[in-house]
């Protein structure tokens, strides 16, 4: 565990986080096939789009992709499990390889973490655990004509989420990383399974928190404020609290002010690049990202910086290049984790 | 950069909530509580949850800045609620945006809701009332949910009552939940337990001022935790006059706030301006609230009248007397207010061609409106009782109008507007009657004519009443063990007279189990146990429902017939020892090491007037309340969600009553009672020796095969045996309180007033007991001193935590009345103190308690359970009676296979 390094390093410099996975997929232009491999090829359902599954499936282009963002500069890479749940997984009917799944990317991630850390050893290189929202919401009905009904419960979430985190600490990552969270009440039972497990090892691991801003309001979907969010899930000793997905570095500005004035914890960003076009591309160049992403640094907001939807390791290394002549946002007190 | 350093509490809904020094009061609002209102709770019954979110909604826009959601009712599934409605409410942004106050005694509900929100909660509530394990789970589990707490001042001993208590238990809660939970301080909020003021009770005159002085205690000593409560508890023996309520509430706020509680639950609109409270209203409030005078009580009592006058009566009263007649009447009934009765009755009178239509037409509409609300849990028994006070009042003075209207008409049909006759007995032998009144009085305020035969009732003359009278059910009552043979002999006897009457049975004594199995085999037509007040309304509906009448009779007899199936078939597994077997195991004290105490003061000492007021502190209340179908401990049913606010209205009636007793010594008290010199002989008997003579007490043992290790007990165990060559002792007592009952009773009953009628024999069998209680300490540390250093608080002696038992012939332990014969010849009972034995060997006055003392530290109060024939047989032989005399008296303890 590298939590005294981290802890470390965070009040001396402002950590990179890695940009999208998704984004630098798609520009494999895999098959249907190619998902599937050798493995995979008489299952049962279409498999194309199941990006976790590329760990087993196409383990080298999942590896050269965290590869191409530690050579951008980044301190920590998100493993590729972003949707590896068995309630996430199901529309695959891969529930039962979820553990298969988290075990491998943490893995994969870790070797080549620990390949950058030995060449360099004064820039020591983390894996954070992806934990995404999953595809079903706790305190939000998908029915509108029944705000009553429920389509997962949190006992549900909590299992799930604990069958991921198991795996993904199994395979050697250092950070959990729950993030685009939509509705906290999927993040808090995230948290809930993350601190049974915490307590059943008996290991103490720095979990992050990211959360999702979905429109210009400024509340997440489930309808909180961005206080009101962190309120909600301040109950954990985190290592950082932050906002990632759905909007551009600009948009997020107000809400990161927020969360830095009202929060001890470390504060993460990592952004789209910029809003998407109308054909759903993010076409937002590295130059313009880091423009917006300057006001953070300016206004002193944030400790961790990356990227999300439409990021490349060329926005990441733009965002590092320009990160290293700033400090970090200092916060007033260290948090025990 | 400004970084939050304090420690403030942060709680969220969509929006945040952040209470900080500077915050004003947080007000909590609480009408989405089932306890607390009933029409959401209404609402909630009927799966109404559309109009339920709109009191929440309505909570919000009317200024709470938190919602307290409590689904805790006995007839709803309060965890499917609580989810449901939580998941509609956070469903609504404009109520969602304040946090939820997940409120529940059940640790399953308050786990269930923090499962389905989103934003920090407050639990409502935690405590140590059932220990540091139970509390350091769920604060563990509250903590990792992400909520804040509401602690209870409540532990394993009890409620938080004085301010000692207070922070003892604020204090130790805060250390746990701080060190070893590590609980965030700044999200503990501490209930220090607001309690009524102005009771008329000593002990409560220090309520308030202690919650605030506690308050203050916590807010200095246990750095960032908030302190809260429910306000309107302070003025609960105000209810009726919201002037001095508004204007207590008030009071109480201002100084509890400015001593440090920040949050609270509040009506707002039963809130005065503390700065409007007229002066000397104001003056009188402070008096109370703050204990500043021994007679502010009295004082604002006597005030409130006044102030009631002006303001109550202009703003209350006069709304409900603008109602149409059939309300108000319907109203006065149902409130049991008796003030304008009379006026109305006779402005009904007036509207009808016979008087007694208003019997039939108004009064009956009223009670049905009384019955349905019983039936139904809105109305609780004392309300009944209350209820039927004001119907008895109309009907006397009805009386002699229709008396009159037969003497001018007496072809006329008069109408007879009952639902049925019902005969009502106590059975011979048996002096207990609480029970049967409520019962009569229940009965009659549901249209049933009641012929209530009293106590000690021959079976003969309740055979030959039914058959004049033609009655249509029979109802049977008893407290004593003997009282159950009786009602199986009147089972037989009704069998032989052939009659078709359906038999109620109902007292402490009996059971369910008793009735299938001894009672229910006698007779060929309906035999049912009824042990409360409202199934008795049912049962006896069904009974009488000419439609299904034969079929709810024929349903009952299978059902009992099963019962007693089962009943036979699971007691036949049980084993037992041989009495020599029993004995070669029983409770073995090292005798050699035994401290034995002799007793001070040997020999028979009388107490011809004991002074009451002596004994008001040693009373356990909560039999009280469960002799009035009231459930629950005193003091916390007082302030109990469903039940608080009759139990503390009940409790108020008591110590009116109460103080006038003790003021016009309406009751005396007297006590006979004795120490001597005892052995055991023969293994089972205690020799007792006393001026040269011996007497001996015969005492049971346990005969049912014990685990390994575990004694077959008898009483006399506890007494060293004569071989041992050592001096032991032991007591005797017989303790009433019993004389003055009657008469005043028959007053009471003579002005139609049932409700104080049960409350004076309700508050003598307290007084008996406490009496008892009182006596047993005085033995133990003076006239016996073998306790002289006891210091035990009156809760300590309830739970029978001091050194030495005090076991009474008839109950667990020595179940055989006949032993009471002996006593009161030791004793001189009637002698001395006039309370004599029935043939039952039920003590009279009923309100007097006799009983044993046993020293012995290792001495334990047990129950006897079963025995077999040989001990029987034996106990016969040793007593020196017929075996068939000792089985007539063991009966209920006779194993029967």
């Amino acid at each position: 565990m590298k939590k005294d390094d981290l802890q470390h390093i965070l009040k001396h410099r402002i950590l990179i986080l890695d940009g999208a996975m998704g984004t630098m997929l798609q520009q494999y232009n895999f098959t249907e096939d190619d998902f599937r491999g050798e493995r995979f090829k008489d299952w049962p359902v279409p498999l194309q789009g199941n990006n976790d599954l590329l760990s087993l499936t196409q383990p080298k282009a999942i590896k050269e992709i965290h590869r191409k963002y530690l050579e951008a500069g980044a301190d920590i890479i998100e493993t590729n499990t972003f949707s590896g749940t068995t309630i996430a997984m199901a529309d695959y009917q891969m529930e039962d390889l979820v553990y298969e799944l988290n075990y491998q990317s943490a893995k994969i991630a870790k070797e080549v973490a620990d390949e950058f850390t030995a060449n360099e050893p004064k820039k020591p290189r983390f894996v954070a655990g992806s934990i995404g929202p999953t595809n079903k919401t706790a305190s939000m009905s998908p029915d509108v004509n029944d705000p009553g009904y429920r389509a997962i419960s949190f006992e549900a979430l909590k299992v799930a989420y604990k069958q991921q985190v198991e795996a993904l600490l199994d395979g050697g990552v250092d950070i959990l990383l729950v993030e685009t969270v939509f509705d906290t009440l999927n993040a808090k039972a995230a948290l809930f399974a993350i601190e049974e497990v915490k307590e059943e090892r008996n290991v103490a691991v720095p979990v992050m928190v990211s959360g999702t801003i979905t429109d210009a309001s400024g509340r997440t979907l489930s309808g909180q404020t961005a206080e009101a969010f962190l309120i909600s899930i301040s109950h954990v000793p985190l290592l950082s609290v932050g906002l990632n997905c759905a909007l551009g570095a600009s948009q997020l500005t107000p809400y990161l002010h927020v969360l830095a004035r009202k929060s001890n914890f470390a504060i993460s960003a990592h952004p789209n690049a910029g809003l998407p076009n109308a054909f759903g591309e993010y076409d937002q160049t590295p130059d313009q990202m880091t423009s917006q992403i300057k006001e953070y640094l300016d206004k002193k907001l944030i400790n961790i910086v990356g990227g999300c939807c439409g990021t490349t390791p060329e926005h990441i290394r733009a965002i590092a290049d320009m990160v290293k002549d700033y400090k970090p946002r200092t916060t007033s007190k260290e948090v025990i984790i | 950069m400004s970084t939050t350093e304090a420690r403030y509490m942060k709680l969220s809904g969509l929006e945040p909530l952040v209470i900080t020094p500077e915050s004003n009061f947080v007000n909590v609002g609480e009408r989405t509580n089932v306890a607390g209102s009933r029409r959401f709770l209404r609402l909630i019954k009927e799966d109404k949850y559309e109009e339920a979110l709109s009191i929440a909604r309505e909570q919000v826009e009317g200024g709470a800045q938190i919602i307290d959601i409590n689904m805790d009712d006995g007839l709803i599934d309060g965890k499917e609620a609580m989810v449901k409605f939580l998941n509609l409410v956070v469903s609504e942004p404009d109520i969602a945006r304040v946090p939820i106050m997940i409120d529940s005694s059940k640790w399953e509900i308050i786990e269930a809701g923090l499962q389905v929100v989103q934003g920090k909660c407050v639990v409502n509530s935690i405590s140590l009332k059932e220990g540091e394990e139970t509390f350091v789970n769920q604060a563990k589990a509250i903590k990792r949910y992400g909520a804040a707490v509401i602690v209870m001042a409540f532990d394993e001993i009890g409620q938080a009552d004085n301010y000692d208590r207070r922070i003892e238990i604020a204090k130790r809660s805060y250390d746990i939940l701080v060190n070893r939970v590590h609980f965030p301080p700044e999200d503990i909020i501490f209930d220090l337990n607001i309690f009524p003021v102005a009771t008329g009770m000593e002990e409560h005159r220090r309520n308030a001022v202690d919650f605030i002085e506690a308050t203050r205690w916590v807010r200095q000593n246990l750095p960032y935790c908030s302190v809260s409560g429910g306000v309107s508890n302070v003025s609960f023996s105000f209810r009726g006059n919201n002037v001095v309520r508004e204007a207590m509430h008030s009071v109480f706020l201002y100084h509890a706030i400015k001593a440090g509680m920040n949050i609270g639950i509040v009506n707002p609109t039963m809130l005065e301006v503390y700065d409007d409270i007229p002066k000397d209203l104001l003056a009188h409030v402070e008096d109370v609230v703050l204990d500043r005078r021994p007679d502010a009580t009295e004082r604002l009592l006597d005030f409130a009248e006044t102030v009631k006058g002006t303001a109550k009566e202009k703003v209350v009263d006069l709304s409900w007397r603008e109602d149409s007649l059939q309300e108000r009447i319907t109203r006065a009934l149902v409130k049991g207010i008796d003030q304008y009765i009379l006026e109305d009755i006779e402005e009904a009178r007036k509207s009808v061609s016979k008087p007694i239509e208003v019997i039939e037409g108004h009064l009956m509409t009223g009670m049905n409106v009384v019955g349905d609300l019983f039936g139904s849990g809105k109305m609780f028994l004392p309300q009944v009782v209350k209820s039927a006070r004001v119907m008895k009042k109309a009907v006397a003075y009805l009386l002699p109008f229709i008396e009159e209207h037969k003497k001018k008409m007496p072809q006329s049909d008069q109408g007879n507007g009952t639902a049925g006759k019902v005969l009502i007995a106590t059975v011979k032998g048996d002096v207990h009657d609480i029970g049967k009144n409520i019962v009569s009085v229940v009965l009659a305020c549901n249209n049933y004519e009641i012929i209530d035969l009293g106590v000690m009732v021959p079976p003969e003359k309740i055979i030959e009443t039914a058959i004049k009278e033609q009655v249509d059910i029979i109802g049977l009552s008893g407290l004593i063990t003997p009282s159950l043979d009786e009602m199986v002999f009147l089972a037989k006897e009704m069998e032989r007279k052939n009659l078709k009457i359906p038999l109620l049975i109902g007292g402490a004594t009996t059971s369910k189990a008793h009735t299938a199995v001894k009672i229910d085999p006698e007779y060929k037509n309906a035999v049912v146990h009824v042990n409360d007040a409202s199934r008795a309304v049912t049962v006896v509906g069904d009974l009488l429902n000419k439609a299904n009448s034969q079929k709810y009779s024929s349903d009952l007899k299978q059902e009992y017939d099963k019962f007693r199936d089962g009943f036979l078939k699971r007691t036949k597994k049980k084993e037992y020892l041989s009495i020599e077997e029993a004995r070669a195991n029983k409770f073995t004290i090292d005798w050699s090491k035994a401290e034995i105490h002799k007793p001070t003061t040997l020999g028979i000492q009388v107490i011809e007037e004991q002074n009451l007021e002596d004994l008001l502190a040693y009373i356990d209340w909560t039999p009280f309340f469960r002799s009035w179908d009231l459930h629950g401990k005193y003091p916390e049913i007082l302030h109990d969600s469903v039940v608080g606010e009759q139990a503390s209205e009940l409790f108020r009636d008591a110590q009116i009553l109460l103080k006038r007793v003790i003021q016009e010594k309406l009751l005396t008290a007297k006590a006979v009672y004795g120490l001597f010199e005892a052995n055991t002989i023969n293994d089972d008997d205690i020799e007792v020796r006393y001026e040269g003579d011996q007497t001996v007490f015969r005492t049971l043992r346990q005969q049912l095969k014990k685990y390994q290790g575990k004694p077959n007990i008898a009483l006399a165990d506890f007494i060293a045996p004569k071989e041992k060559k050592i001096k032991d002792y032991i007591g005797c007592f017989c303790v009433t309180a019993g004389f003055g009952t009657k008469a005043l009773a028959n007053q009471f009953e003579a002005a139609n007033d049932d409700y104080n009628a049960i409350m004076i024999k309700a508050l003598a069998d307290r007084l008996a007991e406490a009496f008892a209680e009182f006596l047993h300490q005085k033995v133990r540390t003076k006239d016996w001193g073998y306790a002289s250093k006891e210091t035990l608080t009156n809760e300590q002696l309830i739970k029978e935590e001091y050194k030495g038992i005090r076991p009474a012939p008839g109950y667990p332990a020595c179940p055989d009345h006949l032993e009471k014969v002996t006593l009161w010849d030791l004793l001189q009972v009637e002698d001395n103190i006039g309370v004599t034995l029935t043939e039952s060997l039920a003590m009279w006055p009923a309100a007097s308690v006799s009983g044993y003392y046993f020293a012995n530290p290792e001495a334990r109060y047990f129950g006897l359970g079963k025995i077999k024939e040989d001990q029987v047989k034996d106990f016969a032989k040793r007593k020196g009676i017929t075996y068939e005399y000792a089985s007539k008296w063991l009966r209920p303890n006779i194993a029967d296979h």
